[in-house]
Formats: structure tokens, sequence, C-alpha cells
């Protein structure tokens, strides 16, 4: 009975011991706040200039706090599309894909190079020959699916992750080789208009002030959306989804109940496919289709692992996370440091969230046996 | 025939534990040494000394730090580039501070300030694995290549925004800036790799390594068998920055003599060295002189080599080829031999052993 006493009481040390730097924080930002509204601190001060200066400028002027809120969203919603094409294909193969984003750069100069070369050759533009390229997109995202399944995954069964990794790695480069080769360096524009997308903006008037929304955004954000709920649907109910888990959970054990391994892995890549391509337009819409776009890929890696590698709500919550955090710390906090934090601000993020769970926030629990 | 260890005997502890231990091999390493240092600069044009000897060996030395990180300890890191920077930088600022002190123990001395900076984005490493870990050191790369370029004290204010390298000079011959001769620069870049490759094969193949590798092969079974991991980690992160370190000095002060920090130090710089560790072979030394020889030369090769057989090639489409090439060299070399150069080195040695039988 001493025993769970003691246990006890060591439980409560531990859990007072666990809420300290919390509560330590806590206490710093009362002091600080403190110290401001009493003056003593103020403008040009660092603790000042980081702690509350941000914030009153976030009161006083709401709606262009709610703008940069809306902009991270899009953005945030871009990411999660991205690291949905790498958490796909980490989920069933066990491939962590570097090459997913320059496959959706691959994908979208697919669409428009075809539009392009089809105009030329006197069809007629418009919504048709759009779909028509589309369709073809889609055939050739599929072929190179297939491409990929033989040439590079196929000899590969069995490797160790980290093999196959470095072989995506490879896969990146040729696809830049090659693209750059078929469709040129210079950048494109996206067909937005014979796609059908909306293009505009609407005004709101709110909070004293006005928000400008594009309905391009909108319009993303609900593709986006309708897109996860179609593949969390795919996932979870059909035939192929049910397969694609069970490879997930182990080789071995699906090839035994007689899932075909090779065909699951042109469907992930495949699936992957349809990602870029939908990630793909809605990048190339918001700016110019070039390899410069390949750069988003790195943007969606801190989004994947503060979700975790294996989990779609992960993706998305993680892409919202790191989509409005950016934004937020470029606008309020980005000049105090010289501006251009964006390119690492995400990284330090997810950085954070990794230090207290090492997994992402809702990556599968990896336990190590000898 | 000729290459045989027979009648060789180990009477020592320490002969038996020589990196070198047959006689054919040693002699060959002398050779080599003897053809680097008296055949290459006598022999060779400026230009091959410039874009292929010298980034060779600068690339070898970061490869090696970087092959200390990934394939000697396990650990996956994309940010050396940016680990290189930090060599780069903390070299500049040193001799612009102290310009009486000779410019070769800055440059070696700048590799532990990359140290100190390798530690600190380390720290993650105890507690993150994996591909978690090779992309939390991507916050590494992105923020040491942001600080490049927007802090100004760096670059001393300069309005160009890049570092310019003055001229130094060893024992009255000048060997950094625009009048040194590359032939200086090409024996100081080499002597500073080969000391360093030295130190590096002792250390792999001691203790310290053989606790790197334990790591690798399983942190927690290396954990119970008394490993400190962390001080482990650790310290392959401290040397493998300290190589890179250095290799970044070596590259801006004796090979391209300045440096635009957006360009030299990005993420591409770390992929290619990483490439070069994969094709060269993952935990090998040679490996990362074959790997950095091989994707050095290649792009020179194939822009003077095809149109010598016959190809033409224009300059943006040879870029384009020379990236495919890249690409699928990597795919092939993982499938065909995940091992690397190196590996094939190896064979190659087991089939003059036995030469002229196959077995």
């Amino acid at each position: 009975m001493s025993d769970a006493v003691i246990a006890k009481g060591d439980g409560d040390a531990a859990r007072w011991r666990k809420a300290l730097p919390a509560l330590a924080t806590l206490g710093a930002l009362a002091a600080i706040v403190a110290a401001a509204m009493t003056g003593v601190i103020a403008r040009g001060n660092l603790v000042y200039d980081v702690f509350i200066d941000p914030f009153i400028a976030i009161a006083s002027l709401p709606d262009l706090f709610v703008q940069t809120v809306w902009e991270g969203f899009v953005a945030g919603v871009l990411y999660a599309l991205i690291a949905l094409g790498f958490v796909l294909i980490y989920k069933a193969s066990g491939v962590f894909n570097f090459a997913q984003g320059i496959m959706v750069v691959f994908a979208a100069l697919t669409l428009v190079g075809l539009y392009e070369f089809m105009d030329n050759a006197g069809l007629p533009a418009g919504g048709f020959l759009a779909l028509l390229a589309l369709v073809l997109t889609l055939a050739v995202m599929f072929a190179l699916a297939v491409t990929v399944e033989r040439v590079v995954l196929r000899p590969l069964v069995n490797q160790p992750e980290i093999i196959l990794f470095m072989a995506t790695f490879g896969l990146t480069y040729v696809l830049i080789g090659f693209g750059e080769m078929v469709f040129g360096g210079n950048p494109k524009v996206m067909i937005t208009q014979a796609l059908g997308l909306p293009t505009g903006v609407s005004d709101f008037a709110i909070l004293g002030g006005r928000v400008s929304i594009q309905h391009l955004d909108v319009a993303a954000a609900i593709i986006a959306t309708t897109m996860i709920a179609c593949l969390a649907f795919f996932f979870q109910y059909t035939r192929i989804g049910r397969a694609l888990r069970a490879v997930a959970d182990s080789h071995k054990a699906a090839l035994s109940v007689g899932i075909t391994l090779n065909q699951i892995w042109i469907v992930v890549w495949f699936a992957a496919g349809i990602v870029a391509l939908v990630t793909g337009i809605m990048w190339g819409a918001r700016s110019d289709v070039s390899f410069a776009l390949d750069i988003i890929a790195l943007k969606a890696l801190p989004v994947l692992i503060l979700g975790g590698f294996t989990s779609i709500p992960g993706a998305i919550i993680g892409g919202l996370i790191i989509g409005i955090g950016e934004k937020l710390g470029e606008f309020y906090w980005g000049p105090l440091f010289g501006n251009g934090i964006e390119t690492w601000f995400a990284y330090i993020i997810a950085l954070i969230f990794l230090l207290f769970r090492p997994h992402g926030l809702f990556g599968e629990k990896i336990i190590e046996r000898i | 025939m000729y290459y045989r260890e027979t009648g060789q005997y180990k009477t020592s502890y320490i002969g038996d534990m020589a990196v070198f231990p047959i006689r054919q091999d040693r002699i060959g390493i002398a050779l080599i040494l003897l053809a680097a240092y008296v055949g290459i600069p006598a022999l060779s044009s400026e230009f091959v000394l410039k874009t292929i000897m010298i980034p060779s060996l600068v690339f070898a030395l970061a490869a090696i730090g970087l092959n200390i990180l990934v394939g000697y300890t396990g650990l996956i890191s994309l940010g050396t580039a940016g680990f290189m920077g930090v060599g780069a930088y903390a070299c500049y600022k040193l001799t612009l501070a102290f310009p009486e002190i000779n410019i070769v123990v800055w440059i070696i001395a700048s590799g532990f300030f990359s140290a100190a900076i390798g530690v600190l984005f380390g720290l993650p490493s105890l507690r993150i694995k994996g591909f978690y870990l090779a992309v939390a050191t991507l916050a590494a790369q992105f923020f040491l290549q942001w600080s490049f370029v927007r802090v100004p004290w760096l670059f001393n204010y300069n309005t160009s925004g890049s570092i310019e390298v003055p001229t130094r000079t060893l024992m009255g011959v000048a060997i950094t800036g625009p009048t040194a001769s590359l032939e200086a620069k090409y024996l100081i870049c080499l002597t500073i790799v080969v000391l360093l490759t030295w130190l590096a094969s002792n250390l792999v193949h001691g203790r310290v390594g053989r606790a790197w590798m334990a790591v690798r092969d399983m942190d927690i079974a290396a954990e119970l068998m008394g490993i400190k991991l962390f001080e482990a980690k650790l310290l392959a992160f401290a040397v493998s920055s300290f190589y890179c370190g250095v290799a970044g000095a070596m590259a801006v002060f004796l090979w391209l003599g300045g440096a635009e920090a957006g360009t030299e130090f990005s993420i591409q710089r770390s992929f290619v060295i990483l490439f070069i560790v994969i094709i060269g072979g993952l935990g090998s030394l040679i490996g990362s002189f074959l790997g950095a020889a091989l994707l050095v030369a290649q792009p020179t090769i194939l822009k003077f080599g095809l149109p010598a057989i016959g190809i033409p090639l224009t300059g943006a489409n040879a870029e384009h080829i020379n990236s495919m090439i890249t690409g699928a060299l990597i795919i092939f070399f993982l499938i065909v031999e995940p091992l690397g150069l190196a590996r094939l080195w190896q064979i190659t040695k087991q089939k003059l052993r036995v030469w002229p039988f196959p077995y």
C-alpha cells in the first residue's frame, strides 16, 4: 500500500513537472503583457516587437487579418493536396515519393502542352478541347504509373525504404530533364478559362473593412474537398481500396491472400498522378506553369511531417496549419526578420511540433523492437 | 597474378588492423598520390584543373562528410549545402577579420563553425527518426540559405550581396584570389583532402566509427550495448558538418573565387552531394571519390563527347540530357548495384586477386 502512495505521489510530482514549462510560458507571457501595458517596454524593443506589436496590428485591422487567414487557408488546401499525393503512395507502397512535386509540374505541363498542340493543329479551342486534353493527360499519367512500376519499383521489391526513396530522386531528375526537353523551359499559362474554372474577385465588407476573395480559390477549396472525400470513400469502401490498405500493412501477407502487388502499385501511382494533375491545375491557375513550381513539393514536406506520413486527415490539418501559420508569420512577424521567412518558417513550425510528437500529429507510432 | 597477398604475414595486431594490409595496395596508393601531386598538375590543362579536378576534390570532401552521416551513422541529411555555406562564410569573415593568419588555417578552422551549427541542427535527431529527420534537416538547409541572403553582416554589407575572395598567400605564393595559379589552388585542395581523408579513414575504422555503424544498423540495440546514442549521433553530425564546412570554404576560396549565396549553396547542391554518396556507395570513403569524379566529369564529357561522336547538342539540351542521365544513373545503380561504385571497385580487386582463374 505504501508503494501505491509513493507511486501516486510520484505521479503528482511528474504531472507538475510536466505542467511546469506551460506554466512558465504563461507566466512569461503575462509578464511581457504587463510590461507593455505599463510602458516598461515599447516599440523597438525586440520582446515588444515579437510578442505585442503583431497582436496590436491584428486587433486594429481585423479585416486584414481575415484576408491573411483566408489566403493562408487556400495555400493550406493546396499544400494539403500535394501532401495527399505523398501520403497515398507512402501508405500503399511504403515509398516516400520525392517525385510527387515534379509529377505535379509534369501533369500541368502535359495538359497545357497538349492543349496548345491541338489548338495549333487546327482544332477549335474551348471547353471540348480542354476536356480532350484532360483525358489525354490522364492517359499520360497512367502510362507514367505503368512505366514507374515496371522500370523502377518492380526490380526494387524488398529493398529498404531508403533505397526506394533515393530511386524517386532519380525519377525526379529524369522527369525534369524529359519535361524540359519536350515542353521547353518557358513558363506557360494554365488554360483556366477553357477548363471552365471561374475567374474573378468578390469583395465582402466585414469587420469594418473589405476582404476580397478570388473565385478560383473558392473553386480550389471545393474541388480539393471533393477529391479528398472521394479518395477517402475509395480507400474505405471499394475492393481495391481494401487491397491497398492490405498492401500497406504487409506486402507479404497481401501477396499470400492473392493481391497482385504490381497492379496495386499501378493503381496507387495513377491515383497519385490524378492528385498531381488536380494540384497542378490549381497551382498553375494561380501562377504560371513552369518548373519553378517544383519547389511546392518542398513546401509540402513540412506539412507531411507535421501531419504524419501515414495519415490523410493529418495531411489536411497539417496543410492548413502550415498554410495559415506561414502567411500569418510572413505578414506579421516577417518584417522583423527582414522578410522572406516563408522559405523556412513552415519547417520551423513543423520542427516544433515534431519535438513534442516525433511521428507527427496523426502518424502511426513506430514501435521499435530488438 | 601480381595482385596477391601470398607470403605477406601479419605478425602484429597493428599490422592486422592496417587500412592497407596488402603491400600492393600500399604501392598502389603511393602511385596514385604521386600521380595526383606530380603528374596531374604537370600534365593537365587549366581547363581540366578548373572544371574537373578541383571540383571533384571539393565534392569528394563534402561527400565524405555526408557519407559519415548517411552511410556510417544512418541519419539522412538533406542540408549539406547549408553546412558548406556556413564553412564558406565563416572562412570569409575570419580571413577578413584576421588577414595576418594563413588562409589554410582559416579554411580548416571554418569547419569548426560549421560543426557547431551542425550539432545544433542535429539535436532533433535524438528524437526524430528516418524520413522525419530527413525533412527536419531541410529546415537547416532553408534557414541557412535564407540567412546567407538576408543577414548582411555575413557578406560584410556588400551591395552585391555576394562574397569576393581576397588574395592570400602561402610562403609567398598566391593561393587564393584572382591572381593565384590553378596549380597552387589544386595542390592546396589536394593536400587538405588527403589529410582529412586519412583522418576520416582512421575515425571510421576505429572505436568511433564502429559505434556509428552500430547506431546505423539498429540504434536501440546499440544503446543496449552501451553506446551513448546522444554522443554518437551528435558526434556524427559534428564531424560530418566539419567536413562539409571545410569543403564549402574550399569551394569558395579555391574553386569558385566568390559565391552568390542563393545559387551556390542551394538545395540542388545538397541533392547532388547525396547522389554522389549513393552512386559512389553508402558507407565507403573510396566511393565518395569515385562518385564525385563521375558526377563532376559527366556534364563535361556529355558536352564535348557527344558532338565529338557526331551528335549535335545545344547548351540547353545538354543540360536536360545531363539531368536525365543523372536520374537514370541513380535508378540504374540502385537496381543493379545498390552498394555503388565502391562495390564495383571491390569486385574488380577480387577479380584481380584470382586472375587469370575465374575463382
